[in-house]
């Protein structure tokens, strides 16, 4: 590959890589809201 | 009845939204649209559209649907009339979220019947052994209803009907247990699978199983940038175009899923991830595998001169040939892979479609989940059946132009004035850092009170010649004018259903307050 092609690719496939990669660890490692909140998956079971 | 419905989990939720964006355009559409405006040099005006147009549009969809949920409100008419109730109009613009859903499920739908199809074809060997023409030459006899290729009579309504089904099937599940589960297995899997292919097409070497190119040939044409083509307004509209088409904003189905979403909860970071998500599936997946094995094996003359008709050519009629050369245990493995990840691709985006409308009949006329899936169905049936006899007519196209493309800018226009002009900045900004785990940069206050609305005007005003010309355009066949006619019926509809449900709310209202 020449290497404005390989420098393009590699800066946009990483970046957009780092940033899913990112937000996806960010929504993983957030604190969960006190119940009640959106989801049924974490409620008590009655 | 109450519309009662919650997601499972946050992660559910998210890979459900990056379903809803991620489709078949994020592997077909965005290497052509890339090949077609600059090469790699397309990437810069297209992730400046998408920071500066999707992501706005992004977090508007999210917080609407969210403040409308809490009022109980699960579909865009009513949401948007909740943001601003003095005015009549906005209920009528929010149809847009509702007929553009029907009218783009339609014909995606049937879309979506092809992978399946194609899935079946590549596990069962069809493929094998025939030359590159048969290959191509097969995909004009599947869309010929008088042809069959399995010995099915009417083939490509029986699997259209099985994709309906299916869809209507998970629909009828509801929310955490239809909708998120398929995301939650389909999305990795779609990765998974795009992994694999992306790897087998890199790896591609000139020599080996009659590849003509390596891999690295065709990701070296993608990507190898011609600068002057960013100062052309072209390519500007051409980016702008894709973020529309792979965000799956501007249709209602975005708003729908937020609808579910409570106040405290974040949306902010959500949306985020989402997006981001269906980024990298067509950044990174979506840029390594078409191109990369097609000129491979065809060289780069032919595979331009492939692209002018679009990425479903290369997709349908030449991908299926190219596995076989790989010798029928690899071809059936990436047949699998290719049309299985186009298929889970295409289910979860027509799935959100599905939901907006069923929300409107749940919260407006009380209807049962299962009855409001199971009409959903059948609406796409009855509007979907001209796609599929009439294909090659040019019904299909017909409802892509006016309902996936013209109606998505137009809706999205509307919906950025009211939520940055007349519902207001202040409490527009305050919806969206309710509950946020990220903190949203404030550049952004400004960028979605200004930027964002002149930038998807910009691209409403120069689509209006294309607009103009499909409307003045003459020597169409009948279908296409039918089309367009059932089209129009549809939107009437919509339009009267939402007239019926806001005087049922105002009785209810009087009897109320008596």
């Amino acid at each position: 590959m020449n290497g404005s092609a390989l420098t393009l690719m590699v800066f946009a496939m990483g970046t957009v890589t780092l940033l899913t990669g990112y937000f996806f660890y960010r929504v993983l490692t957030a604190k969960p809201k006190p119940e009640p909140d959106s989801y049924t998956d974490n409620d008590d079971d009655e | 009845m109450a519309n009662t419905e919650n997601w499972g989990s946050r992660v559910g939720l998210i890979l459900a939204m990056a379903g809803n964006a991620v489709g078949l355009g994020n592997f077909l559409r965005f290497p052509v649209q890339a090949i077609q405006n600059g090469g790699g040099a397309f990437i810069i005006p297209y992730l400046v559209c998408f920071l500066l147009m999707g992501i706005p549009l992004l977090w508007v969809e999210w917080s609407m649907g969210r403040f409308g949920g809490r009022k109980g409100n699960h579909s865009t008419p009513f949401i948007l009339h909740e943001m601003d109730p003095k005015r009549a109009l906005w209920k009528y613009i929010g149809v847009f979220g509702i007929f553009t859903n029907i009218a783009v499920a339609a014909y995606y739908c049937y879309l979506e019947s092809w992978t399946l199809s194609y899935l079946w074809h590549s596990i069962a060997g069809t493929f094998n052994g025939q030359t590159a023409d048969q290959v191509a030459g097969f995909f004009g006899n599947y869309v010929d209803i008088n042809t069959s290729t399995t010995g099915i009579p009417f083939e490509p309504i029986v699997f259209w009907i099985i994709c309906l089904l299916l869809n209507t099937w998970i629909l009828a599940k509801g929310l955490s247990g239809g909708v998120e589960k398929v995301a939650k297995v389909g999305m990795p899997l779609l990765i998974l699978f795009g992994i694999f292919l992306a790897i087998m097409a890199v790896t591609l070497k000139s020599g080996e199983h009659g590849a003509v190119n390596d891999g690295t040939v065709g990701l070296n044409f993608l990507w190898t940038p011609d600068y002057s083509s960013i100062w052309t307004a072209k390519v500007w509209l051409a980016a702008a175009g894709q973020i529309f088409f792979t965000l799956s904003v501007g249709m209602g189905s975005i708003q729908c899923y937020a609808s579910y979403v409570r106040k405290k909860d974040d949306i902010a970071l959500n949306a985020m991830s989402a997006g981001w998500m269906n980024e990298f599936v067509e950044v990174v997946l979506g840029a390594s595998i078409i191109i990369p094995i097609s000129i491979g094996y065809l060289g780069i003359d032919r595979v331009v001169e492939m692209t002018q008709s679009g990425g479903l050519g290369l997709g349908f009629k030449t991908l299926p040939y190219l596995f076989t050369q790989w010798g029928p245990t690899l071809a059936l493995i990436a047949g699998v892979c290719w049309f299985g990840l186009l298929f889970f691709a295409g289910i979860t985006s027509s799935l959100a479609m599905g939901t907006p409308v069923m929300g409107f009949l749940k919260d407006e006329f009380g209807w049962k989940h299962k009855n409001a899936a199971w009409f959903f169905g059948l609406i796409i049936l009855v509007l979907g059946l001209p796609c599929v006899l009439y294909f090659k007519e040019g019904v299909f196209d017909e409802y892509d132009y006016w309902a996936g493309t013209v109606g998505l800018v137009v809706f999205a226009l509307f919906e950025i004035i009211l939520f940055a002009w007349v519902f207001g900045m202040d409490k527009g900004w305050r919806e969206i850092n309710a509950g946020a785990d990220i903190q949203v940069p404030t550049v952004f206050r400004f960028i979605i009170k200004y930027v964002t609305p002149l930038f998807i005007g910009g691209v409403f005003l120069a689509s209006l010649p294309g607009i103009w010309e499909k409307i003045t355009a003459t020597g169409l066949p009948w279908q296409v004018h039918a089309a367009r006619v059932l089209l129009l019926l549809m939107f009437a509809t919509t339009c009267w259903f939402v007239r019926v449900a806001y005087m049922k709310r105002k009785a209810n209202l009087k009897n109320w307050t008596k």
